[in-house]
């Protein structure tokens, strides 16, 4: 037989029955739910008299649209009524339907795709899907992970299956060492920024080389987060000692002789030597340096030590007017130096950066220093409870407190702004999530993509600055 | 979902090309927590003066009495009549579940977007594709016959009315669903057996996956 991927790996060990179409129906071990898309979901089920058809498959919590404070007075301390709705929604269907949810006051509550890993929910080798498109997060651990809208939702609580048609194999290998002050972030900026973001299109990812496999599982999580963004519906990373010392341990994860006979599986999840991938892309992680958005796409990107460019500089038509349009509803410059644009807001976590290591590479920059007085206001939002209490226990929230940040409670917060964090027009933010479309944080508000030690940098800087001249 | 088999009703001709789903049903009804309840919201923009949100009682609204939908003729359409491209724009399903609400059963048009096509037979709403001369016609017909009807035979594939005939196409794996009435659930549900047999493989093979007793 062929050599297989490590995605035909997890495909062929799910694949239940292809139908009369084709298409393949594919087994799910693993979904997520979050009150935004799941309502009518839960809503369709009760009304074709349907139960889940595996309930301990399942797990839920309300992320999207939860305040950053205030936790403690739950579903009470919401002043929107309509998001109000959506959370107590989530938590009546969760109880008419006896699937397990992590509730606002519970200290596990979080963004889903911190809290599945977290828990050890997040397993490799297994499907996962989750009505979001960032899912491809969980592929750092081996798993195929992808999002799903609102009837596949339903589909998947219905028949523990999605239908689908299988992706091609592509594999992005970076070689050579991130130097130091260059994250995992600053690393898929840039591959996006080489590949486009439809570069990965109708392709599950595989991340390599040297560079990948030196990265920890937060930041492989980083990297797969952003898999979506290339156009990819999955990133994937093989299985090696870094996932499993992470997963070991975790509530959701085997133990005893069951966790031995897992991990002889799981380590099999790599790709053969003589796989082949469809497409293949190299990149030298040494020569990356700290990555900026400047643009409203994550592809339109540069180092931080670069200049704003000029529509001339895009041979195709198609991207010289998005150029021109980007460079109007962002309101800057072409030639402006990265490093003189100022920023009004300061926002540190969503799925892509808002685990502990990010945190803690924030903290280290903000340490003895202060948020620059022109910067209207700069968050910390934990990606999960126990991101914050595990923050709190190293004193990093002291750090962040005593530079100037608000520090919050857990939840999605400006990443797509339906709470009260937001950005009001034409103010510009450096933020640590993952898209930078018109309107995604506010309207009219303008985004730029960083890593969490290039946002702590700006905060104190009050501009765009070089974390590594820090 | 109700079976698509053969459906005679009025016809409502929406004479624009490019009709977005943001047109079909406008980005603050999407923050409902339902599936229904977006019947009185189709179109909104276009068949209300003022600006409509959630929770609005329709019959205390202002009537835009120059859209189609008003026209006291075409008050049980129940077949629309459109242009190119229908259904362009953002990918939510609000836009078909609108439609069906409101009692629509079949769009016609020259040619529809790909993702709300996908959304529509996921919800039973048949969409037939016929040529620009044969669409034509039927504008003219509707423009000089009141009340002008069309029976749309699926099993057939034709469609008929007042000196008017024409077939059309569709795959057959699309038609049978119609016909049966079988959403995707119900397809895969057929699957049940292979499933069940799937999963208790799957449960020797990988048991960690699954929690025991929660
Ligand atoms: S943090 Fe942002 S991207 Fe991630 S799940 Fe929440 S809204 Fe989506």
């Amino acid at each position: 037989m062929a050599g297989r991927t490590v995605y035909d790996k997890i495909w062929d060990a799910h694949a239940v029955a292809e139908r009369d179409d084709g298409l393949t129906i594919l087994y799910i071990d693993r979904h997520l739910l979050h009150e935004v898309t799941s309502p009518q979901a839960f809503e369709g089920l009760a009304l074709a008299g349907r139960q889940p058809w595996r309930r301990d498959a399942n797990l839920a919590t309300p992320d999207h649209n939860v305040p950053t404070t205030n936790r403690a007075a739950g579903i009470d301390g919401i002043d929107d009524p309509v998001a109000r709705t959506q959370v107590v929604t989530l938590d009546e269907n969760c109880k008419r339907f006896a699937i397990e949810q992590f509730e606002m006051t519970d200290v596990r509550q979080g963004i889903v795709h911190v809290i599945g890993p977290e828990q050890g929910a997040t397993l490799p080798g297994m499907t996962i899907v989750c009505g979001d498109s960032h899912t491809s997060t969980h592929g750092a651990f081996a798993a195929l992970a992808h999002g799903i809208g609102t009837s596949e939702v339903e589909h998947v609580l219905a028949t523990q299956c999605l239908v689908q048609r299988k992706s091609r194999n592509m594999r992005i290998v970076a070689d050579g060492d991130l130097g130091a002050g260059v994250s995992a972030k600053d690393l898929i900026l840039a591959i996006i920024g080489a590949i486009g973001t439809a570069g990965a299109t109708g392709h599950a990812v595989e991340y390599g080389g040297s560079a990948v496999r030196g990265l920890s599982m937060e930041a492989r999580m980083t990297l797969c987060n952003m898999s979506v963004e290339a156009g990819g519906r999955a990133g994937l990373v093989a299985v090696d000692d870094t996932t499993i010392d992470y997963v070991h341990g975790r509530p959701f994860a085997p133990v005893g002789a069951l966790w031995d006979r897992a991990e002889e599986y799981w380590r099999g999840l790599k790709s053969d030597a003589d796989a082949s991938f469809d497409r293949e892309v190299h990149l030298d992680a040494s020569r990356i340096v700290p990555q900026v958005t400047w643009g409203t796409s994550p592809e339109l990107v540069l180092g931080i030590d670069e200049a704003v460019p000029a529509p001339e500089a895009f041979d195709d038509p198609a991207k010289r007017e998005l150029c021109e349009r980007a460079l109007d509803y962002m309101d800057l410059v072409p030639g402006t130096a990265m490093t003189d644009v100022a920023v009004d807001r300061v926002f540190i976590g969503s799925c892509t950066n808002g685990r502990i290591e990010d945190f803690r590479a924030a903290a280290a920059v903000l340490d003895g220093r202060k948020v620059a007085g022109s910067v209207t206001q700069a968050l910390a939002v934990p990606g999960s409870g126990l991101v914050k209490q595990q923050a709190e226990a190293e004193g990093l929230d002291a750090i962040f407190k005593a530079a100037g940040f608000d520090w919050r409670d857990p939840g999605c917060s400006m990443c797509l702004a339906m709470n009260d964090d937001r950005l009001y027009p034409r103010e510009r933010a450096a933020a640590t999530s993952n898209r930078n479309f018109e309107g995604r944080q506010g309207y009219l508000g303008r985004t730029h993509l960083v890593s969490p030690a290039m946002a702590a940098a700006a905060a104190v800087a009050g501009h765009f600055a070089d974390v590594r001249e820090f | 979902m109700e079976p698509f088999v053969s459906h005679t009703g009025v016809v409502v001709p929406l004479d624009r090309a490019n009709v977005d789903t943001d047109q079909i049903i406008p980005k603050q009804f999407l923050k409902s927590i339902r599936r229904t309840g977006f019947g009185d919201n189709l179109f909104d923009a276009w068949r209300y003066l003022d600006e409509g949100d959630i929770g609005m009682n329709a019959n205390e609204r202002r009537i835009n009495h120059d859209f189609v939908l008003n026209a006291p003729r075409f008050a049980d359409g129940s077949i629309l009549l459109a242009r190119d491209n229908f259904g362009c724009g953002s990918s939510r399903e609000h836009a078909v579940w609108a439609l069906a609400e409101y009692g629509f059963r079949c769009v016609i048009a020259p040619s529809f977007a790909d993702i709300f096509f996908t959304n529509a037979q996921k919800n039973g709403l048949l969409l037939v594709v016929l040529p620009e001369p044969q669409i034509d016609a039927l504008f003219s017909a509707l423009a000089t016959t009141v009340g002008f009807s069309l029976t749309v035979d699926l099993r057939g594939q034709r469609i008929d009315g007042d000196a008017f005939h024409a077939t059309f196409d569709i795959e057959p794996e699309r038609k049978r669903l119609l016909l049966e009435g079988m959403d995707d659930i119900g397809l895969t549900m057929r699957h049940a057996d292979a499933i069940r047999a799937f999963e208790a493989a799957h449960r020797e093979r990988q048991p960690w996956v699954f929690r025991e007793g929660v």
